[in-house]
């Protein structure tokens, strides 16, 4: 198992999403981040000293586009996707406290 | 600018604030997508798959907001550079998608300051660019968060372009800091960013502050306060904030670092969420939208079409007056410097000028006073032509009806009153009150300056106002002299 990462980091990060894990899904994602990890730590064995750093992978700056209006969805269409609706509202249970 | 007498805190401690502004741009759609940027609409109504970041949706950045940040940027002296948006990931339902797209270690602009109108200067030390959440609403268990039932959630909001501006805490008294928040908003209106209504929300203010031993320069623990709603409830959030700290040090204990909710209508404020979760964004960079990178002849155009910014209109005034700077900031922040600079061109005195208008003119549509009117009321105040009372009356029906300055004078009957008129009076009056007099001439200091006030009295009355009060008091003293 990876040293990289802890049984009590991946309770911190579900907790942070507000995930509820059995204690087997802990040992398991503890397992798979690790290993994510791993492969992540092998791209670091690369010699990238010449290279600058870089926020993205495409060769692009400044793609925007013109403050114009376009149609917004369907609202009947919007709320459709959601578990539950009410008064034109997503509902959503109360068990979120404030916004963090 | 202060509406209150600000209170001081108790010796030997200083005050140490830094602000947070967040500001709505003036954009006709939100920063990502094409749908409105209006949230008074029906709920769920401007929005579409990109503000509740449905899967394959893309976001690209409007053109406009970006301006609108760099204008800003320039307009508060910063460095406007190349930037990156970034993922702020929290688990709220007033994010659909459940993270913030806005900016974090490379912000559009860095390093300005803003000068306030006593000349005090506070360091911006960023403006970045990010998108506003939705709004939820909590039903049930009387509309409090912790007891609701349930929650609803319009995202008409999310995703609406905002600047955020973060000072230095360089901010030491409560009154610099509403003149910071009045200066912030003042230069927002003048570049025409957004219409920077806090009532409203379209500016929102949250307020960090400490307190330390003064002479010190540490920087002691600092709570932030949200849920300021006026410049106003800005000055009573800070000063409770700053006593509370000073109260806890003072019992040997210190202040928590967390997020405070100021309460209006209790006067105090209340723990926001607790610690633990605080602070864990887990930012990365948005792999789906690519860096700005504004080019100096973009930055060199922004810098070309700024307007003349309150700064520099207050500054226009200060080689040609004596008047305090309070009255400059005043005027220049309703709005009325380019009359009252153009009716000093045209050969007014400055400082009557600025006066009249800071006390005389305040209201909200002046459009009828014209440049030549001012200067030539002004004129006729300064040559003794009409007293300050008269003055005021024909200012206020310039404003009123326009017209001419002389003719509205002649109209309300103001003949500039001769001295031996007003001699005769006070021999009359002289006469008809012997003791009272000779309290004026024989009494102790207190005697005479309330006998002074009494004959003054009189003859306002017997004007209905129209004596000149500094040519009275001279009369009067002459008399007393023999």
């Amino acid at each position: 198992m990876s040293e990289r990462i802890t049984r009590d980091d991946v309770v911190h990060v579900a907790r942070l999403a507000r995930l509820q894990l059995s204690e087997a899904e802990i040992d398991r994602f503890t397992e798979q981040l690790g290993d994510v990890l791993d492969h992540a730590e092998d791209v670091e064995s690369l010699d990238v000293g010449d290279i600058p750093p870089t926020a993205h992978p495409l060769p692009l700056v400044n793609v925007t586009r013109p403050d114009e209006l376009v149609e917004s969805l369907d609202r009947f269409e919007l709320l459709a996707q959601a578990p539950f609706a009410e008064d034109g509202h997503f509902r959503v249970p109360p068990v979120l406290g404030e916004q963090p | 600018m202060t509406e209150t007498a600000e209170k001081a805190l108790p010796d030997g401690w200083e005050l140490v604030v830094g602000l947070e502004v967040h500001v709505e741009l003036a954009t006709v759609t939100k920063l990502f997508c094409g749908c409105a940027n209006e949230f008074t609409s029906d709920p769920n109504t401007n929005v579409c798959p990109v503000c509740v970041g449905l899967p394959g949706s893309l976001p690209v950045i409007n053109a406009a907001a970006v301006e609108f940040a760099m204008r800003l940027g320039r307009a508060l002296g910063c460095e406007v550079r190349p930037s990156v948006m970034a993922r702020k990931n929290y688990f709220y339902p007033d994010m659909a998608k459940d993270y913030q797209t806005t900016q974090y270690d490379q912000p559009t602009s860095i390093d300005g300051e803003l000068m306030l109108g006593d000349g005090a200067v506070v360091g911006i030390e960023r403006a970045h660019i990010e998108e506003d959440a939705g709004k939820t609403t909590h039903i049930g268990g009387g509309g409090r968060i912790n007891d609701a039932e349930y929650s609803l959630v319009d995202y008409n909001r999310a995703g609406v372009p905002l600047v955020e501006v973060v000072s230095r805490p360089d901010i030491r008294t409560i009154d610099h800091a509403k003149a910071y928040v009045s200066e912030l908003r003042d230069i927002l209106l003048a570049t025409e960013v957004s219409d920077a209504k806090m009532e409203e929300g379209s500016m929102r203010v949250d307020a960090n502050v400490s307190v330390r031993p003064v002479g010190s320069d540490e920087l002691r623990t600092r709570c932030e306060i949200k849920n300021i709603n006026s410049i106003r409830s800005l000055g009573r959030a800070i000063e409770y904030e700053a006593l509370r700290h000073i109260d806890l040090y003072g019992s040997g204990e210190a202040p928590r670092q967390e997020t405070r909710h100021w309460d209006e209508a209790g006067g105090r404020s209340t723990p926001g969420r607790s610690k633990e979760d605080a602070d864990d964004y887990r930012y990365f960079q948005e792999p789906d939208l690519v860096p700005l990178r504004p080019s100096a002849d973009v930055v060199a155009a922004i810098d070309a079409t700024l307007p003349v910014l309150p700064a520099a209109r207050r500054a226009r005034f200060a080689a040609r007056c004596t008047v305090s700077a309070a009255t400059i900031a005043t005027v220049v922040e309703r709005g009325q410097d380019n009359l009252a600079l153009a009716a000093i061109e045209a050969g007014a005195d400055a400082d009557k000028v600025l006066t009249r208008i800071e006390n005389d003119l305040a209201i909200d549509d002046w459009s009828l006073v014209s440049v030549e009117g001012l200067a030539a009321l002004i004129s006729m105040e300064t040559a003794g032509e009409l007293t300050a009372t008269q003055t005021k009356q024909v200012l206020a029906q310039l404003a009123s009806q326009g017209g001419d300055p002389k003719a509205i004078a002649t109209e309300l009957g103001f003949e500039a009153m001769e001295s031996d008129e007003l001699d005769v009076l006070v021999d009359q009056l002289v006469a008809d009150n012997p003791a009272e007099w000779d309290r004026f001439t024989s009494g102790d200091d207190g005697d005479r300056k309330k006998m002074q006030g009494f004959f003054t009295g009189r003859i306002m009355a017997a004007t209905r106002g129209q004596a000149d009060g500094r040519a009275v008091a001279e009369i009067l003293g002459r008399k007393a002299r023999g």
